[in-house]
């Protein structure tokens, strides 16, 4: 209301494509439901009554790929995991992000020295924005969900 | 003319939103009938246990949070219960007090999420029963975030006593929290107690006979649910749990209802365990001093508690150095899993959520 009231009939605005497209892939996030281990609750939690993730457009949780934009790989990825993981990012349609939350998903974290845990989730699919911590807070995945967002805006929406 | 019929087999999971976790079913149906499930495990396998052997008694304490990692203070104080027990180490009361009034506090924050996440499954009450859960999960989280430091997973329970006393503020919310819980659980019975479509799907579903139980040695409030109370706090009481007057519910029939029953009832007699702790704890020590590095004498040990899953046992073996020598992790909801293909045989496939749901698993603790 208000500013599209003021201007002249037909009420045309005229923004560039790239804009429009940006704007509106970065306010309507789907992530994809990926939780792998302790994360996983703090990804719930975050999407839950305090922290309320949908005030970012982002909580709309789809537990199938192909209506994600945005996997949030929240937890270990062990060696059996590893295969399925890169399967449901290839069959997400583009664009798509990766967000690799926490120690385990970041770097294998305290299970450098496992036998069995992959040693990042970037040694499979290419990840756009890192959350520290183990776990990270909800504030943290919060605010990795806006630098993904930066992240977004800055990047060409055509490639 | 007789139809031809065929059985299939549904695969669900390991990426699936009901299956609390990375659990993979395979689920053979005829018709909307389930024949058999086939639970396949291990994409969570983290090696718990053998890194066991590279770390030192203290070094390993983070890394038993995320056995369970709803329930972080029970691995904790399983472990250093069987740590304790191998040292013969005498813990200062009030560490005992606190120990019980943390684990307590676990224990609802546990139940809470169950009940968010089954509520959730059942579509009961489609998203709020999981917002009015984790509402009150929060608080508890903010308790026990002033008592230990840590938002979810704590290392507050450690070989000697624990990590941080509880000051007045913190004894001041805690008091306020446990006046206005039992009115929040009423709330959440009005939800689903006396819902139609929340007892349709729940009652007289996934029915575990108590000798079924036994055989498979399942435990905790799925045991109880089929009528044995049976709880390790009073068969086997460890810290200071014989000082407590407290129930333990139990079901009848052992259906969904029942369990969902008795997790609610077990936050009841949490918080009346609360509040006996808060009158009985001693003032002074909260920790004993131990060197970074301390020795474990020789030996082996089996401890056992009473986690919201079920009986968790740890068998430590020490060789008298600075690492355990072996760690053996007996994790309640393995047993409990494994139950699955007695109870759910037979049931219609839309129940296997709710049977699943209602066993209340977790994976990080069965895969390690």
């Amino acid at each position: 209301m208000g500013v599209i009231e003021k201007l002249p009939l037909p009420r045309i605005i005229r923004v560039p494509a790239n804009d429009l497209f940006s704007w509106a892939r970065r306010n309507s996030l789907w992530p994809l439901t990926y939780g792998l281990a302790c994360c996983a609750i703090e990804m719930m939690a975050t999407g839950a009554s305090r922290f309320d993730l949908d005030r970012f457009g982002a909580s709309v949780f789809r537990a199938t790929p192909r209506q994600a934009d945005v996997m949030i790989v929240a937890g270990t990825v062990t060696k059996k995991m590893a295969r399925r993981l890169r399967r449901l990012w290839e069959e997400m349609p583009d664009p798509k992000w990766v967000i690799a939350m926490g120690a385990c998903a970041i770097s294998g974290g305290g299970f450098y020295d496992s036998y069995y845990v992959v040693q990042g989730v970037d040694k499979i699919v290419p990840v756009d924005v890192y959350i520290p911590g183990c776990p990270p807070s909800p504030e943290a995945l919060i605010n990795g969900i806006l630098t993904l967002q930066e992240k977004i805006r800055r990047e060409p929406a055509f490639i | 003319m007789a139809l031809r019929t065929e059985e299939i087999i549904v695969n669900v999971g390991p990426q699936h939103p009901s299956t609390h976790g990375v659990l993979r079913l395979l689920v053979t149906l005829s018709g909307e009938t389930i024949i058999k499930v086939d639970p396949v495990i291990g994409y969570l396998h983290r090696g718990m246990e053998k890194i066991a052997e590279k770390r030192t008694y203290i070094q390993y304490l983070p890394f038993t949070d995320r056995w369970d990692y709803l329930a972080p203070m029970f691995n904790n104080m399983v472990y250093t219960l069987a740590v304790e027990k191998l040292m013969n180490l005498e813990v200062p009361p009030r560490a005992q007090y606190l120990r019980v009034i943390a684990m307590e506090l676990n224990r609802i924050a546990s139940h809470l999420v169950w009940f968010a996440t089954f509520a959730l499954d059942l579509s009961a009450v489609t998203m709020s029963a999981y917002m009015y859960g984790f509402r009150e999960r929060e608080e508890i989280l903010d308790l026990l975030e002033r008592l230990s430091g840590g938002r979810m997973l704590y290392s507050y329970i450690c070989p000697g006593g624990v990590r941080g006393d509880a000051d007045d503020e913190f004894l001041r919310q805690l008091d306020k929290f446990l006046d206005k819980f039992p009115k929040k659980i009423e709330e959440y019975e009005t939800f689903l107690s006396q819902n139609k479509v929340f007892e349709f799907r729940t009652k007289g579903v996934g029915v575990l006979p108590l000798e079924t139980a036994l055989n498979y040695g399942v435990t905790g409030p799925c045991l109880r649910g089929s009528g044995l109370a049976f709880d390790i706090r009073k068969v086997q009481p460890y810290c200071v749990y014989d000082q407590f007057v407290f129930d333990v519910p139990i079901g009848d029939n052992g259906d969904c209802y029942d369990r969902y029953k008795v997790r609610i009832q077990e936050m009841r007699e949490a918080v009346k365990i609360i509040r006996q702790a808060m009158e009985m704890m001693p003032k002074g020590e909260i920790k004993k001093k131990l060197p970074p590095q301390f020795k474990v004498p020789e030996g082996e040990t089996f401890a056992l508690i009473e986690s919201p899953r079920g009986a968790l046992g740890v068998y430590l073996v020490s060789n008298g150095g600075t690492k355990p020598y072996r760690l053996k992790i007996r994790a309640p909801s393995f047993s409990n899993l494994s139950v699955i293909n007695e109870i759910a045989r037979g049931a219609k496939v839309q129940d296997l959520i709710a049977i699943l749901g209602s066993l209340d698993i977790l994976l990080g603790e069965i895969d390690r």
